[in-house]
């Protein structure tokens, strides 16, 4: 027992309350993608705090490949670099009006996902100013894998 | 309809006393709408016997420059401008007694950025027009220029969903129920199980204000209690809409001070507030980072009925000027009025940048929105997990969808009924994306998934048979027919 959430899990992103993708299933989604003329990006972290915007690319957006195939094998490579790490598919949409992601989801995670502690400072009156800190980056950053 | 102008010239045109409408020039049939005017399309019914194209008249004098008798002022300005012009009257498809008439606006008729000000010409006096029956305001166009007097909305579609980090699928909310009578402390529990179970949002109703159970600050303490300990147990970002709604512009600039001073990254308003109070509400919105949820309190008092009032489509316009990142626009499938094809005009209005006229859908104008934030609109009202198909199907990805009985019925808890919408959400996204036929094998598709799921199984069970089949009230007068050829 890990998290408190039901799944015990971080919920981040469009399918966290799926069964874990499989390759075929990524597929579709990278299709999907493809389709609607969206460049797919593969960015990896092992910082899940949910502001935690900006994950590390693992290469650009590729706005040039158009085939699945290839675009899962960079997936794959990127597991097998990262494994103990988040790994998460995002699509960008360059059209006027959007400029924005408009596709993410987690697509590998850690063995173990010890959740968040939640600090509570008290402050006037009954208020509280609350801070969220992931357990995964209690150590420092060159001793995590 | 009669076709030519009959507007009095020269010395005559101001001789003292009563001249009809459509002779003092607001009848100009020839009349080209320019780019820069802005349009009104009205649903008119005359009293027996008064003539269309006079009352049509009438009304672009009455929400212009008019008045009931001819005055010699008029000569003081440069009156043809000034005046509105109605330019075309035609009989609504299928009635006996009913008429659109558009009336062209002078862009130098309205001040920049008030919804007060265009409001009050457009509905100002001439919903109580005696030669009429009824009169509704059905569409209006937009002229660019005006819309650039405007600051729109606070956030827009784009960055809430970059702020929440939370793309390619509606949002799920709940709004607390029952909506009257917790205390702080057991709402702030329905709040804190309904996120970490799955939900993004959770929402007070229209009518929580600061009532003897829970007085507001309390409500704002537990929410964000909630709050935070939902999003540490998910990792995922939560809101949940703290309505600060309140008799002066002072005690809501309080409240919203509160909200986020705790931190809350939304905040939500009533439209009962009035346009003004909006307006306001936005712009503080906008300086400080915040979403602002409008609930679309009231509104069924004057959009509902087809002869008289105002279309909802219009509402939809002036709240997207006014500048609200969320409104409630109907569910289709729900317990509240909506009809599929009326909905999609309400729905494309808020979140498209160029909606083609399509009568169909009961818009009837072109209209350029030249890059305004765009507005998410929000569907709630007795919908459940097992319409998911319909209601992605009939409102697309970029909506909040609101199960309130949905999640706070579940058989097994409010978490388990996060749970079972969260996942039903998620399967049905899955396969649109897939290329699935998602509508013919929603059912199947949920049902499949309810084998892994046991919450979305139960509430499955629970709500399967419930639907809301009710005929519309407010429907397209023109239905999407092949025209014979001759």
């Amino acid at each position: 027992m890990a998290m408190s959430n039901p799944g015990n899990r971080v919920t981040q992103g469009q399918f966290s309350f799926l069964p874990d993708l499989t390759d075929e299933q990524i597929t579709l989604q990278i299709k999907y993608a493809l389709s609607n003329d969206w460049a797919v990006n593969i960015e990896y972290t092992d910082d899940p705090h949910p502001r935690n915007t900006y994950w590390e690319m693992y290469g650009l957006p590729m706005f040039d490949l158009k085939d699945p195939a290839g675009i899962l094998m960079e997936i794959n490579e990127c597991r097998k670099t990262f494994p103990n790490m988040y790994i998460r598919i995002t699509a960008f949409d360059n059209t006027h009006g959007w400029e924005a992601p408009r596709m993410s989801y987690i697509v590998n995670r850690p063995p173990s996902e010890p959740g968040f502690k939640l600090h509570r400072q008290a402050r006037d009156g009954r208020t509280q100013g609350y801070t969220t800190e992931p357990y995964a980056t209690d150590k420092p950053e060159g001793e995590r894998s | 309809m009669a076709k030519s102008s009959e507007t009095v010239t020269g010395k005559d045109r101001y001789k003292s006393g009563v001249m009809e409408y459509r002779k003092m020039g607001y009848w100009e049939p020839d009349y080209e709408p320019k780019d820069t005017d802005v349009i009104a399309l009205f649903r008119i019914t005359p009293q027996d016997g008064v003539d269309p194209i006079e009352a049509a008249a009438a009304v672009a004098g009455e929400s212009s420059t008019a008045t009931w008798t001819v005055v010699w002022t008029d000569r003081l300005t440069a009156s043809e401008k000034y005046r509105a012009k109605a330019y075309r009257v035609d009989p609504v498809p299928n009635s006996d007694d009913q008429y659109f008439a558009y009336i062209a606006y002078d862009l130098d008729l309205f001040e920049g950025g008030s919804i007060a000000n265009l409001t009050a010409s457009i509905i100002g006096n001439v919903f109580g027009f005696k030669p009429l029956k009824a009169l509704r305001l059905e569409d209006m166009r937009f002229p660019v220029a005006y819309i650039k007097t405007f600051q729109g909305p606070a956030t827009g579609i784009v960055v809430e969903r970059e702020r929440l980090d939370k793309f390619g699928r509606p949002l799920l909310g709940a709004t607390v129920k029952p909506k009257l009578g917790l205390s702080g402390r057991n709402y702030g529990r329905v709040v804190y199980e309904a996120l970490k179970g799955g939900l993004d949002f959770t929402k007070d109703d229209e009518n929580i204000n600061s009532q003897p159970f829970m007085h507001w600050r309390d409500r704002f303490l537990y929410c964000m209690e909630a709050v935070n300990k939902a999003e540490a147990a998910t990792g995922e970002i939560k809101g949940t809409y703290l309505n600060i709604t309140a008799g002066t512009m002072e005690e809501m600039y309080e409240r919203a001070e509160f909200a986020k001073q705790l931190g809350s990254t939304i905040i939500m308003i009533d439209l009962v507030i009035g346009y003004t109070a909006i307006q306001s509400m936005a712009v503080w919105a906008r300086k400080n980072d915040m979403i602002l949820h409008l609930h679309r309190a009231g509104h069924g008092t004057y959009t509902r009925q087809k002869t008289h009032g105002i279309s909802f489509r219009v509402i939809c316009k002036w709240m997207r000027l006014a500048g609200v990142d969320h409104i409630h626009a109907g569910t289709v499938v729900g317990k509240l009025e909506g009809d599929p094809l009326m909905i999609k005009g309400f729905y494309d209005i808020l979140r498209e940048d160029h909606i083609p006229q399509n009568l169909e859908c009961g818009v009837f104008f072109d209209q350029d929105w030249a890059s305004l934030n765009k507005v998410l609109p929000v569907a709630s009202g007795g919908i459940h997990c097992g319409q998911m198909h319909q209601l992605i199907h009939y409102l697309g990805e970029d909506c909040v969808l609101q199960f309130g009985g949905g999640t706070i019925g579940h058989p097994d808890g409010i978490a388990q009924g996060a749970i079972a919408n969260r996942v039903a959400l998620e399967v049905m996204v899955q396969a649109r994306n897939e290329g699935r036929d998602y509508m013919a094998e929603g059912p199947e598709i949920l049902n499949k998934a309810a084998k892994w799921c046991a919450p979305l199984k139960s509430a499955l069970n629970t709500w399967k048979d419930v639907t809301f089949e009710y005929t519309s009230t407010d429907t397209a007068d023109f239905a999407p027919t092949a025209t014979p050829s001759n």
